[in-house]
């Protein structure tokens, strides 16, 4: 039976009657016309749902909708401040990182979670934060090169 | 001159029948070029309205000036992530000298592009490029013209600067106005002749692709992203297995789930529509749940491929002939022969196929991420018994798909099911296992080679067999090329093509060799094939460029010396060369444990040239080796956009990797078994090698097709390099670690430490 499921995404609180088991993915981008976070598997391998949830990268391709509430969401479209691109996306278009794209959303959520809980990670750190994510294209190594630049702006 | 008829009268009454479809489609290129409108003078780009392709010959059919102070280029081509959109934008603007910000472009739509077949084979800017290359410079001669008449003086002492004529007396107007919102409706007559290399400002700039800024903000892009007014969600359940025929099922019960609105069963063909797509995703889980299926098992087993490939290909056809090359390599002085192997690997896009579909009366418009919307359009046409020219397939970008994945079946299955749903946008998306299970993969391979050498270390003879499914079942016309066809009520038979130059592609060797042979068995096996990047080129490099090294081994040479040495090309010889400097070859050091491994083709034997060190370290406790570095060269031929072409080439270095080193699809006699990202995994950011692409720009030659150029060197490279630091030669891919004899690493250790 649906049910009012209150969430708060991008800064907004927004009301939406749905199944509380339907996983957040598809409020996302049903409900609400969000079409940063991608279905890629259901299943929570890889990576293509992912939001920022509190501060956390988190899948939300099978998560029941109803446990996000009380959470603060932030997805791809909400990095942006006051009409200027979050430094990561700025980076990632400054270095040109992607080829079709669709492993976009994930790659940018994963490296601003991880800049914001280490704003100056190791190789080794991003390649982990980032590992979670799929990316058929073989991107991998312009999206290191992308988080790199992203957190030397930051700590500019 | 005829004046060219633009609306036929058929033509005419689709436009107005699907018109508020026109407005719908219209809004999504209009919306995604406005981002260009803040850097420049010009007015905002309104879009060009749609109007039907007629005739590639005339220079409408590629080139629009249309929309005030915008050239808008229409292309066949459809954009997959290797961005030749920007790639045809920097080629029209340099011939018509408008500012690239000012350019925007069109791929792939039946109601307006031109019909250029496939987006494959890396053809884009050599086919597309071309002829948008030779439009734009006649549309540049043919305004120049205008503007003289106007003027009275020649073409010749005019000059362009973004998009304005002027004269040398200082008089000036724009395209634009010159044109006075007239269509350029003269024909490409090869008068203009193209720019000369030396005279560019756009091509060779490492200009940056627009869509990239859209979809770092999460602006919809791809064909998932697509919302129509009033759209549904479908979900199919394909069968268990291939061959697997639905015996029975109760639909009641999927029938009363919530927000359910259809059920269709056709023959095995089991769709739900709903209202959210999460209702359909749902409803599809109880369709697999309550269905009982006839089970047809898989025949052949996994480990017994190669053998069943021998045993049943019967004649080979004969592709090229060397009499006596046998005996040739029989007496030469160091004769060697080796056996290697290629699994079925997939395409394995990360977002499951989809598209949207809308059955108006008798018309119909899909939307597609196809890689050709005219092949497709021509195959729904069978698929429904419908004129052509009541369907419109408008491509739209998917999950990047390196060849045939599930776009094509998808595009066939959404049109099938909106038929059900009159009036109706019916968007389809696979879920996962649909993707993994369903697209044609990459076809296993066998490989038998044989050379003969002097002591020299010169090759005699080289004598190649080749055991290939297709690597082309890519929609031809006939409706069974889509998959759920052939599980209708009233199934289409599947036909497989004749095309078989995919299967020996690179499967002779380039080097200087007297005699060459080369034999194709054609091989039926138990999966569906089709066109995956590269096709037969990847694995042919991979035995060609592994078989080599053994060879050089075996004469004691330096793998690049060796290659220089039996290749004639100067550009073949130039990317190893280059190799060898970029990477200090011939000062290189060599650790312990540490491998190199080198590997050249050109592709297609024709087109880029290629060159890769692979180095690899292993870890003997842990019975594993590490890919460290990628270091690859490419020439291929004049750069359009150097980012691009590194861009490109980075991609298919790592793709590359994953495949050799890892991937090989899983089946039993029950089904496919690599059904998600556990069951088939793929290269992720930790284990991905450091990667190094220089790039030999030919301002002088044609541009060459890259994006594939990469896939067997590197395959073969790994293999090498593993062989440099293990002794193993492993001749069947995957490259896994536990195929290293590392019993006989150790006790080689062992002699040396005695």
């Amino acid at each position: 039976m649906p049910k009012n499921i209150q969430l708060r995404v991008n800064g907004e609180t927004k009301t939406i009657a749905a199944d509380p088991n339907e996983p957040l993915l598809y409020i996302l981008r049903g409900d609400l016309a969000l079409s940063g976070p991608k279905y890629g598997c259901g299943l929570h391998q890889c990576g293509a749902c992912m939001v920022i949830v509190d501060s956390k990268a988190e899948p939300t391709c099978l998560r029941a909708c109803s446990s996000f509430e009380n959470t603060e969401i932030t997805t791809l479209e909400g990095l942006a401040k006051n009409g200027n691109l979050h430094p990561v996306q700025q980076a990632f278009i400054d270095t040109q990182a992607a080829q079709c794209g669709y492993c976009l959303n994930g790659m940018i959520i994963s490296a601003v979670a991880l800049l914001e809980e280490n704003p100056k990670p190791s190789d080794g750190q991003i390649r982990e934060a980032l590992d979670l994510v799929i990316c058929r294209c073989g991107t991998h190594s312009r999206f290191i090169k992308a988080v790199k630049l992203a957190s030397e702006t930051l700590n500019h | 001159m005829a004046e060219p008829q633009f609306l036929q009268t058929s033509r005419r009454s689709f436009l107005k029948t699907t018109g508020h479809l026109m407005i719908g489609f219209s809004l999504y290129p209009i919306a995604s070029c406005e981002t260009k409108g803040s850097q420049m003078k010009a007015p905002p780009y309104v879009g060009t309205p749609p109007r039907p392709h007629v005739d590639s010959k005339l220079i409408d059919s590629w080139i629009r000036l249309d929309a005030e102070g915008h050239l808008t280029v229409l292309s066949g081509k459809q954009e997959l992530g290797q961005g030749i959109k920007i790639a045809l934008i920097q080629i029209a603007a340099e011939e018509l000298d408008i500012e690239p910000s000012r350019c925007h472009i069109i791929n792939s739509d039946t109601g307006q592009t031109p019909n250029e077949g496939f987006t494959a084979g890396s053809n884009s800017v050599e086919g597309s490029g071309k002829a948008i290359r030779n439009a734009a410079a006649e549309a540049r001669l043919h305004l120049l013209k205008l503007a003289a008449q106007r003027w009275e003086t020649t073409p010749e002492s005019l000059s362009v600067t973004n998009g304005t004529i002027k004269s040398q007396t200082g008089q000036e107007i724009s395209y634009w106005n010159l044109l006075e919102g007239k269509f350029i409706e003269e024909k490409i007559t090869g008068e203009a002749i193209p720019k000369s290399p030396s005279q560019y400002a756009y091509v060779g700039k490492a200009l940056q692709r627009d869509d990239i800024q859209q979809m770092v903000k999460g602006e919809s892009h791809f064909v998932h992203d697509l919302r129509m007014p009033g759209m549904v969600h479908a979900r199919i359940f394909h069968p268990p297995s291939y061959q697997d025929r639905l015996a029975s099922i109760d639909l009641s019960a999927v029938e009363s789930m919530p927000g359910v609105l259809k059920v269709i069963k056709n023959g095995s063909f089991l769709a739900v529509v709903a209202e959210r797509e999460y209702q359909a995703v749902k409803a599809r889980e109880m369709l697999k749940s309550l269905a009982i299926w006839n089970k047809a098992p898989i025949e052949i087993p996994l480990d017994q491929l190669f053998d069943s490939m021998k045993s049943t290909s019967g004649k080979p056809e004969e592709v090229k002939l060397s009499p006596g090359i046998a005996d040739v390599i029989a007496k030469a002085p160091i004769s060697h022969q080796a056996e290697y192997f290629k699994p079925y690997t997939m395409h394995a896009s990360m977002g499951p196929s989809c598209a949207v579909a809308l059955w108006e009366e008798d018309l119909l418009t899909v939307w597609t991420a196809t890689q050709g919307v005219y092949p497709v359009r021509g195959t729904l046409a069978d698929l429904f018994s419908l004129d052509e020219e009541k369907i419109r397939c408008i491509g739209v970008p998917g999950s990047g798909c390196y060849g045939q994945n599930g776009s094509d079946d998808v595009s066939g299955e959404a049109a099938l099911i909106a038929k059900e749903m009159p009036g109706t946008h019916v968007r389809l998306q696979w879920m996962r296992e649909d993707e993994h299970k369903w697209e044609p993969y990459g076809t296993a391979m066998g490989f038998q080679l044989s050379a003969g050498m002097d002591s020299d270390g010169k090759i005699l003879a080289w004598d190649t067999n080749v055991w290939s499914d297709s690597h082309s079942t890519r929609p031809n016309g006939q409706a069974a090329s889509f998959v759920s066809a052939r599980h209708l009520d009233l199934p289409f038979a599947f036909q497989k093509g004749g095309f078989s130059g995919g299967s020996y592609r690179n499967g002779i060797p380039e080097y200087t060799i007297a005699a060459k042979q080369l034999h194709l068995y054609n091989y039926s096996g138990p999966l569906r094939t089709s066109s995956l990047r590269g096709l037969g080129a990847y694995g042919n490099t991979f035995a060609l460029e592994s078989f080599l090294d053994e060879l050089i081994h075996k004469s004691g040479s330096d793998p690049i010396d060796f290659r220089l040495r039996n290749l004639e090309d100067p550009r073949a010889k130039a990317v190893l060369e280059k190799l060898a400097e970029k990477t200090d070859w011939k000062s290189r050091q060599k650790p312990a444990g540490y491998g190199f491994g080198i590997a050249y083709s050109r592709y297609k034997n024709s087109t880029s040239y290629f060159a890769v060190l692979a180095e690899v370290e292993i870890n003997r406790e842990a019975k594993t080796y590490h890919l460290k570095k990628l270091t690859g060269v490419i020439d291929s031929g004049l750069i359009i956009n150097p980012d691009g072409l590194k861009n490109q080439t980075e991609g298919g270095i790592i793709q590359s990797a994953s495949w050799s080193m890892i991937e090989e699809v899983q089946f039993d006699q029950d089904g496919i078994k690599s059904t998600d990202w556990t069951s088939y995994p793929i290269l992720r950011t930790i284990d991905t090698p450091e990667v190094e692409v220089h790039l030999i720009d030919r301002p002088n030659t044609p541009p060459m097709g890259a994006g594939e150029a990469a896939m067997g060197p590197v395959s073969a490279a790994i293999a090498n390099a593993i062989f440099d630091a293990t002794g193993s030669r492993i001749r069947d891919l995957p490259l896994k670690a536990e195929k290293i004899d590392w019993e006989a690493i150790s006790v080689s250790l062992h002699r040396s430490m005695l």
